[in-house]
């Protein structure tokens, strides 16, 4: 059984997320299953231009640093694709060439992270090739009748839907906060009985095998992980109309601490009163290495901008602590901090949502509490 | 300009999500109900834009009748026609939902009003995140789309739309019509005048009868996921907590 995954890249190497879509594919596939497929690589095996074709399976310079590292997450084979006007990011162009390597490869199934070029390109094969696609998945097998059974997230992951999928190549997109990226051969490992089982269909026939966290860490494949995954120029063909709409990419990047992989988040919700109140929060955040976050009825009542929005429809955090304050912890906030390691909430309400998912609480009023904290704190930073 | 934005009537789930007793769906007894905060973004983009270039907002959603609330709402926001694709209330998929999307579109081209210049969506519905009705739509009607875009500004016949990419701004050009899909943060929606609800109320709201057909993918149940609801420990209250707070962000290594 055949799983194509989508490997978005950053820089020479896969993206993160595309390591955690990875992960995933070859949990459904088994061993040697996956067949990872990158855009935009340049053409393997030059001298030639973008575009010209070279021998199927010759390892080129560029697919190097990339062949490498999606072999290390269990991809035995690596679709290159190129095509003559093809540069940039085009969502319909990558989903015809994705729809094209499904006949090429018989493929039972396309996975791709959730991210936003993930979610697009999917749903773009999913309108082409007529076919249901499951966004935002944490685990999927597949029974002996060829169905999948799948959950996927709802509500941002606030509530799991149990799902089946009738139809194959099932169309599958990775809930990356909820899937960890795990190389074939972690260090010391052994091999795993399930990942060193036969390919799929023995794995999941009883339909109860879980891809997400079912399988024990550190597993290891024979194969995998030291055979650099082969790598095969494609050259896809297009219409016009799939180029219709090409990224371009601006060169400027946002400075600063971004909220989305900050270790210290110190959050403001409704309780901070208005636009003035944010002063104290962002000395303590300056003090603890941090930055500012806010709920969505901050950024509603304009207070604070968009981008500083933890939430569902604003950033997701993974930090070391989040620090939430007068905010009580709606559905919408929370799907934002799922990921943070630490939370303690300051609030003055006891029974505030946010009491049942922080580790830690204050009861009392911020406005009181995070200046007396920032006192402390600048005391201790004087004492010592 | 003729704009159709596309909205989904959801349960105001506030704190805490409750699932019904067989499992099936989520208990909305006592919530009120809503649109996507992105849908929200995409009206607004919607009426901002026919108030810079002229042209008239339309506002369409599948569901039950009772979903003529939120259309009602959009119309209170400045959107002047509404239409409902009428349900039984059964929870539909993105292939018939985009269909019968389609399907409305065409029928409006094919009338006196001629076609839309762009159809506006929110990037996900907020509770069935399925990441890809405004695709399957543009597909239908043999548009270009792009989906997740923050910034729309529109010349002529053409749409430039951006969005956030690892941390740069990623660029597209689409010629009209299109099919773009919106998130929160491209604008700051407006709040409705009392003007604006008097009118919307009276408004009257196109209805047409749909037939609910299978996706493939079907729910079996729905669940709140295990772990979900620790309880914290208190460290105290008010300012006499600090101590305790300051002993542990030293414990959690926070500080340096």
């Amino acid at each position: 059984m055949t799983v194509l995954c989508l490997v978005e890249l950053d820089g020479d190497g896969p993206a993160e997320p595309s390591l955690r879509a990875l992960t995933f594919a070859r949990r459904l596939a088994g061993p040697a299953g996956v067949t990872a497929v990158a855009f935009g690589m340049g053409a393997p095996g030059s001298p030639g231009p973008a575009g010209s074709p070279g021998p199927a399976g010759s390892p080129g310079p560029a697919g190097g640093p990339l062949a490498a590292e999606v072999s290390a997450y269990g991809a035995a084979d690596i679709y290159a694709v190129t095509a003559g006007r093809l540069a940039g990011y085009a969502p319909q162009a990558w989903a015809r060439a994705l729809a094209a390597l499904i006949g090429e490869t018989s493929a039972t199934a396309v996975v791709a992270a959730g991210t936003d070029r993930g979610s697009e390109v999917l749903a773009h094969l999913g309108a082409i090739t007529g076919l249901p696609m499951a966004a935002n998945c944490t685990s999927a097998s597949r029974g002996a009748d060829g169905s999948y059974r799948l959950v996927r997230h709802r509500w941002a992951g606030s509530l799991l839907e149990d799902a089946v999928l009738e139809t194959a190549p099932a169309l599958l997109t990775v809930a990356v906060d909820a899937v960890t990226a795990e190389p074939v051969r972690a260090a010391g490992g052994s091999v795993s009985a399930a990942e060193s089982l036969p390919a799929g269909g023995s794995v999941s026939a009883d339909g109860s095998m879980s891809a997400a966290g079912s399988l024990p860490a550190g597993g290891s494949v024979p194969a995998g992980g030291s055979v650099p995954a082969q790598v095969h120029d494609y050259q896809a063909e297009l219409d016009e109309a799939d180029l219709l709409v090409v990224a371009r990419e601006s060169a400027e990047r946002s400075a600063g601490v971004s909220l989305a992989s900050a270790r210290v988040v110190v959050g403001g919700g409704r309780g901070v009163g208005g636009p003035e109140g944010f002063g104290p929060l962002e000395e303590l955040a300056g003090l603890l290495g941090g930055v500012v976050g806010v709920s969505r009825v901050v950024t509603s009542q304009g207070w604070r901008p968009h981008r500083q929005q933890v939430g569902q429809t604003g950033t997701r955090i993974s930090p070391e602590l989040y620090l939430a304050c007068g905010i009580s912890g709606a559905i919408q906030h929370m799907a934002g901090c799922l990921s943070a390691k630490h939370i303690i909430a300051v609030n003055t309400d006891p029974d505030a949502p946010i009491i049942s998912h922080a580790d830690y609480a204050v009861i009392g009023d911020l406005n009181q509490v995070i200046p007396a904290l920032v006192a402390a704190l600048r005391a201790r930073a004087g004492s010592s | 300009m003729e704009i159709a934005v596309c909205v989904k009537r959801i349960p105001m789930v506030g704190g805490k999500i409750v699932v019904t007793a067989d499992g099936q769906g989520v208990d909305t007894r006592m919530s009120g109900f809503t649109v996507s905060p992105h849908e929200e973004c995409a009206i607004e983009e919607a009426v901002q834009l026919t108030q810079r270039l002229g042209g008239s907002v339309s506002v369409l959603t599948l569901g039950p009748p009772e979903a003529a609330d939120q259309l009602r709402d959009a119309l209170a926001l400045g959107a002047s026609r509404a239409v409902l694709l009428e349900t039984d209330g059964a929870e539909w998929g993105p292939i018939a939902t985009a269909e019968a999307i389609a399907e409305q579109a065409l029928r409006r081209a094919a009338g006196p009003e001629g076609p839309y210049d762009l159809l506006l969506f929110g990037n996900e519905a907020a509770d069935t995140g399925g990441y890809q009705v405004a695709v399957r739509v543009a597909h239908a009607l043999g548009l270009p789309c792009v989906t997740g875009i923050k910034n729309i500004e529109i010349t002529d016949d053409r749409a430039s739309a951006s969005r956030e990419y690892r941390g740069t701004e990623e660029l597209f050009d689409l010629p009209l019509p299109a099919v773009i899909s919106v998130k929160e943060g491209i604008n700051l929606p407006r709040y409705p005048s009392l003007p604006g609800r008097l009118r919307a109320k009276r408004a009257p709201i196109e209805r047409y009868p749909v037939q609910r057909r299978d996706d493939g993918l079907r729910t079996t149940g729905l669940r709140v996921p295990a772990g979900e609801h620790r309880r914290a420990d208190v460290l105290g209250n008010g300012p006499d907590a600090v101590p305790a707070l300051v002993r542990l962000l030293d414990e959690l290594g926070v500080l340096s």
